[in-house]
């Protein structure tokens, strides 16, 4: 089931924003807007920091699509968020060449260091983070990414780390 | 050192510009295909060069293209797959981020053989910023005239665009990846039909990897028959390799088919070792869902050769023995990493990434991380084993697509292998969670070959 409980403000996309949707509309034959659909997502997503189920809505009715065809994708693919996120999300890679280099210890280190637990957000808004699954930069680990232009950040140390966050906290929310 | 076919300008400074990479004889090929060959030439090329798919399968590509329906009046499609997602695997980022331009060209060679004028390259969504340099190499292209309308003054147009997933594995497999591309979820399609006939909004597809559209470049600008010459047997050509885990010097290789292991894995050249002057206890040659190998099986086959890094060699011994040379991902493992916790962590990312269509992964995928987790954490039992193999062959070859095998093979072989060090999880459960089995004997030479007199 989709989460409903969330705050969701009512969602208009700027003329902006929809001129890019009609840009990517054109790359498909007519009448096959709908393969639009993924590429549009993270544009909202990267404009809103997540899908609420309005902007999902509101997607469907641009792509003139069905709603349910909006949400039955959103829930299938990992990257799209159905809940509010800490503007920066790390994305920490858990499989197994990660693995074996320490990608455990560096996600139990982000932990302590944030202080939140996985998929949970920090008292000043600015982080969350998250195990996932291979980001095929397996010769470089322990990786991470952070959308929504999935900046890398290769062979983490727990000094790295201190590092990154150091230097988001003072980019903050700018 | 061998030549170099893909990888040679890799180091060049601004090769990732349109200038630089033609100043270095970039889209010669392009020219050779469009203004002095047929499509059909193009094809024949192709398959006469032996090149098979790099994606993992390893199919001819040749007889891939000359498998595609050309029905009259019907658009016809080519579509990239970037949606590299492997465990082990990182080639076609590397390919894609320092060197675009060739998989452009290709890409415009591909399109042309197959009479497609749109193509899509689908990249995994977490691959943005090589999705933006692809945009950008493919608007250089256009600005020169190698893309967009009438190519060149030959007539042939051709529009290249990217798309980006959503972060899925199974997006990687060519039907998955054709819905999610027409907009759905990532469910694989039962074929036939195949996508040469019905892809793309129903419309004949051919569906690539990266690597393999990029080494058609080598293939039309210095004829197939040179490209067959490097090479062992049906393994003909270079072969991108993507080294990580415990070597030396992880990164990705360009190598002749046909190179002994013993050298890519322990040659300067090549991976160096292994890091911290530890041994090898097990490796992974082609991606997690390939079979695993105890060292002593991976650097010699059963029958006491030296393997070679080739589709043949690597599969000698077939399951029993050998593994596959799947997509070049290639993964060492030191003496102090547990099988059994690779296993389970291998077993979870197949978990999370079954697209939940057909029941036995969707649920046997869950079955066997949940004993394989029990197992590691020591609460395991000697019937789990025989549990595992058990669930791993009620899965494969049970389902749509291949994710199913995938996620049966890296169990049933590691158990095969590894055994011994499963039950020490179980009867040495406590200790189990603070130290490894270690190397044990997994790297001690075969037992000479048995003569047997005639």
């Amino acid at each position: 089931m989709l989460r409903v409980d969330e705050q969701q403000a009512p969602v208009t996309f700027t003329p902006e924003l929809v001129k890019q949707f009609d840009d990517i509309v054109s790359r498909y034959p007519a009448g096959k807007q709908k393969s639009a659909l993924l590429p549009i997502l993270h544009l909202v997503q990267a404009e809103y920091g997540w899908l609420s189920s309005n902007a999902m809505d509101k997607v469907a009715d641009y792509l003139k699509i069905q709603d349910i065809e909006v949400y039955e994708v959103a829930t299938f693919y990992s990257m799209y968020f159905m809940r509010p996120q800490g503007k920066y999300v790390l994305e920490v890679c858990r499989t197994g060449p990660c693995e074996i280099v320490g990608a455990g210890k560096i996600m139990d280190y982000i932990e302590q260091k944030l202080g939140v637990k996985e998929g949970e957000v920090t008292a000043d808004g600015l982080f969350s983070w998250r195990g996932v699954e291979c980001l095929a930069a397996c010769g470089f680990g322990p990786v991470l990414q952070i959308g929504p232009e999935y900046t890398f950040y290769e062979n983490l140390t727990n000094h790295s780390v201190d590092q990154l966050i150091a230097d988001l906290k003072v980019k903050g929310n700018n | 050192m061998a030549r170099k076919l893909l990888l040679e300008h890799i180091n060049v400074p601004g090769i990732n510009t349109f200038d630089v990479y033609r100043s270095k004889g970039g889209y010669a090929s392009v020219e050779k295909a469009l203004k002095t060959m047929s499509p059909d030439d193009i094809v024949e090329e192709v398959k006469k060069s032996g090149l098979r798919g790099r994606g993992g399968a390893g199919f001819p590509t040749g007889m891939k293209w000359s498998f595609l329906a050309k029905p009259e009046g019907v658009a016809r499609y080519l579509v990239c797959n970037a949606d590299e997602s492997e465990p082990g695997t990182f080639k076609d980022r590397y390919l894609m981020t320092y060197i675009p331009h060739l998989l452009i060209e290709g890409m415009i060679v591909a399109s042309f053989a197959l009479g497609a004028k749109t193509s899509y390259i689908y990249v995994r969504g977490e691959m943005m910023p090589q999705i933006r340099i692809l945009e950008k190499a493919i608007a250089e292209a256009k600005a020169k005239g190698f893309l967009g309308k009438n190519i060149l003054g030959t007539g042939y147009d051709l529009e290249l665009y990217v798309q980006p997933g959503g972060g899925a594995y199974i997006c990687g497999e060519e039907t998955a990846l054709l819905e999610s591309l027409e907009g759905k979820r990532g469910n694989p399609r039962i074929k036939p039909p195949f996508p040469a006939i019905a892809g793309l909004y129903g419309c004949p597809t051919v569906v690539n990897n990266v690597e393999s559209i990029a080494a058609v470049v080598p293939i039309i600008n210095d004829g197939a028959d040179e490209y067959a010459k490097i090479g062992i047997g049906r393994s003909t050509g270079t072969k991108l390799i993507s080294a990580g885990g415990n070597v030396k010097n992880p990164g990705v290789y360009e190598i002749d088919l046909g190179l002994p292991v013993e050298e890519f894995l322990y040659s300067d050249e090549f991976c160096g070792g292994i890091a911290n002057g530890k041994r090898l206890k097990a490796v992974v040659a082609g991606g997690s869902s390939v079979p695993i190998l105890p060292a002593n099986l991976f650097l010699k086959t059963i029958n006491n050769e030296p393997r070679l890094m080739s589709y043949e060699s690597l599969a000698d011994g077939g399951f029993v023995s050998g593994t596959m040379m799947g997509s070049g991902g290639f993964i060492a493992y030191d003496e102090d990493q547990c099988i059994v916790r690779n296993t389970w962590n291998f077993t979870r990312f197949y978990h999370h990434e079954s697209c939940g269509q057909c029941s036995p992964c969707r649920e046997g995928t869950g079955w066997m991380e949940k004993v394989l987790h029990r197992l590691e954490h020591g609460h395991g039992k000697l019937s789990d084993m025989d549990l595992l193999v058990d669930v791993s062959k009620k899965i494969e070859g049970n389902t749509i697509c291949p994710l199913g095998d995938a996620a049966a093979w890296p169990v049933a072989s590691a158990i095969r292998h590894f055994r011994d060090e499963f039950e020490w999880h179980v009867t040495n459960g406590a200790e189990a969670i603070t130290r490894n089995f270690g190397l044990a004997h997994y790297a001690d030479p075969l037992p000479k070959k048995e003569e047997t007199v005639a």
